[in-house]
């Protein structure tokens, strides 16, 4: 494992993430424009994707909130890592896209806010490892706008609320969050779990591309079914009216306990940054979204 | 300004301050004067992305609006304390400031939020920034050209886009539950 061109990849994801947006994402943005029925909404969408367009023939960041740099890493099957030093070729590639470009840095101390102007800190770039049964290590990194995670809710509901108390609050969550997130945003739902599981399956379900449906059917059910509720609200692109609220709802879940019925929200803004980075045994990479 | 109503799409060219949480932390929490005069003019609710030049002036890179409904409270002080006549951000604010904007004539602008790469390109100029040990959260003196489109979405005369969407959105969800 070349834990130097991990680094290097480190560093490269987070730039081409902010320059450039998934296609999937614009692809909904740009329905969203031909389904609005409100003239300033529409107007809305096509400066955004004026924006995008802007932003890649430049290149330039699409927006300027570098955000909360996050990476998931996935280590395949008959992947051998070092994983120490995966994860620290990780924090120096995304300190150095900071210094080097440079970016912003926009992480600070929580209590005296002092910015070490590295993107880094305790526990910051947030770097979630698990495994898949694929033959790669696969990087995706999401440098998530502050103006949507602050968008960010959880209940531990009641068993007795049911589905319905599921529905309820996700509903209430986006109505709560207004124009601030930037709409028209990606909704993250968690359920079931525990508490920070919760929280932590609605950033996994921002994080999956638009147009996927939950493997589960009843999942699945659920998510058409919010997506079809959070747009009758009218809150509409920035928050100032219109038909599209939410250009996707992606529900992730986990087993929970008997007395639990745990929901959590988190919301993704129009600019839904990520990317990929699938990195075999070989040395050979492939960059994507 | 009076002419200005809710719905109305402008274009903004000349001086142009930028704010943010800290700066007004440090003016209003803190007490600390501004160091260049506010008055009759325009902020922006931004924190930019910049680099520092062997000169100390500053090159922007990307420059972009943030959530201005996290420094409502500061809002009608900005207005009525340093005569700030606009304030350009996006996602609104609050009935405070709505309130402090038709008493003293001014107006929010919003500006289409996450479109840093279009708004770079209409800031001429860094002129000048202050207060460099908040950065990026300085007090920053921008020259800007076509700045928009931007929406009047609170007018000097009451009318608040946001809260009425808001209200309308009331009414829809306790229509579902």
């Amino acid at each position: 494992m070349n834990y130097t061109a991990i680094e290097d990849i480190a560093k490269e994801l987070y730039i081409f993430a902010l320059k450039t947006i998934p296609p999937d994402v614009t692809a909904a943005l740009e329905r969203a424009a031909e389904r609005e029925t409100s003239e300033s909404a529409r107007n809305i969408l096509k400066t955004i994707l004026k924006n995008i367009e802007v932003a890649a023939a430049q290149p330039n960041l699409v927006c300027q909130d570098t955000g909360l740099p996050i990476y998931k890493v996935r280590i395949g099957t008959g992947c051998s890592v070092d994983g120490l030093a995966l994860k620290q070729a990780i924090v120096r590639g995304c300190e150095r896209a900071t210094i080097e470009h440079p970016l912003r840095s926009s992480i600070v101390h929580p209590l005296n806010r002092k910015n070490n102007q590295t993107s880094s800190g305790e526990k910051m770039p947030a770097i979630d490892f698990d495994f898949h049964a694929a033959d790669y290590i696969e990087i995706t990194m999401i440098p998530k706008g502050s103006g949507s995670e602050n968008m960010s809710f959880i209940k531990m509901c009641l068993p007795a609320e049911g589905i319905e108390g599921i529905k309820r609050f996700v509903v209430e969550s986006v109505f709560n969050s207004g124009g601030n997130p930037c709409p028209p945003t990606i909704i993250g739902v968690g359920i079931g779990g525990t508490a920070d599981l919760c929280l932590k399956l609605a950033k996994d379900a921002i994080a999956r591309p638009l147009g996927t449906h939950n493997p589960d059917p009843e999942v699945a059910k659920l998510e058409d079914e919010l997506l079809e509720m959070v747009n009758r609200l009218g809150i509409g692109p920035m928050g100032l009216g219109g038909a599209t609220t939410c250009i996707g709802v992606n529900v992730e879940m986990a087993y929970t306990h008997m007395t639990l019925n745990p929901v959590a929200v988190n919301t993704q803004c129009w600019a839904a940054r990520r990317a990929v980075a699938r990195i075999w045994p070989n040395g050979e990479v492939k960059i994507g979204y | 300004m009076q002419e200005l109503r809710a719905g109305d799409t402008v274009y903004i060219s000349g001086p142009l301050f930028g704010i943010r949480d800290a700066t007004q932390i440090r003016m209003f929490d803190k007490g600390i004067e501004p160091p260049a005069d506010l008055r009759g003019h325009f902020c922006i609710h931004t924190a930019p992305n910049v680099k520092k030049l062997p000169n100390g002036r500053y090159e922007k890179i990307s420059i972009g609006t943030t959530t201005s409904t996290r420094m409502e409270r500061f809002s009608p002080l900005l207005i009525s304390k340093y005569g700030v006549r606009g304030i350009i951000g996006k996602g609104g604010l609050l009935e405070g400031s709505t309130r402090a904007m038709a008493e003293h004539g001014a107006c929010y602008l919003s500006i289409v939020g996450g479109t840093a790469a279009l708004e770079t390109l209409q800031i001429e100029e860094i002129e000048e920034v202050y207060w460099e040990d908040l950065m990026p959260e300085c007090l920053w003196k921008f020259r800007v050209r076509e700045l928009g489109p931007l929406l009047v979405s609170i007018d000097s005369h009451g009318r608040n886009l946001y809260l009425e969407v808001k209200a309308s959105a009331k009414r829809r969800l306790d229509e579902m539950f």
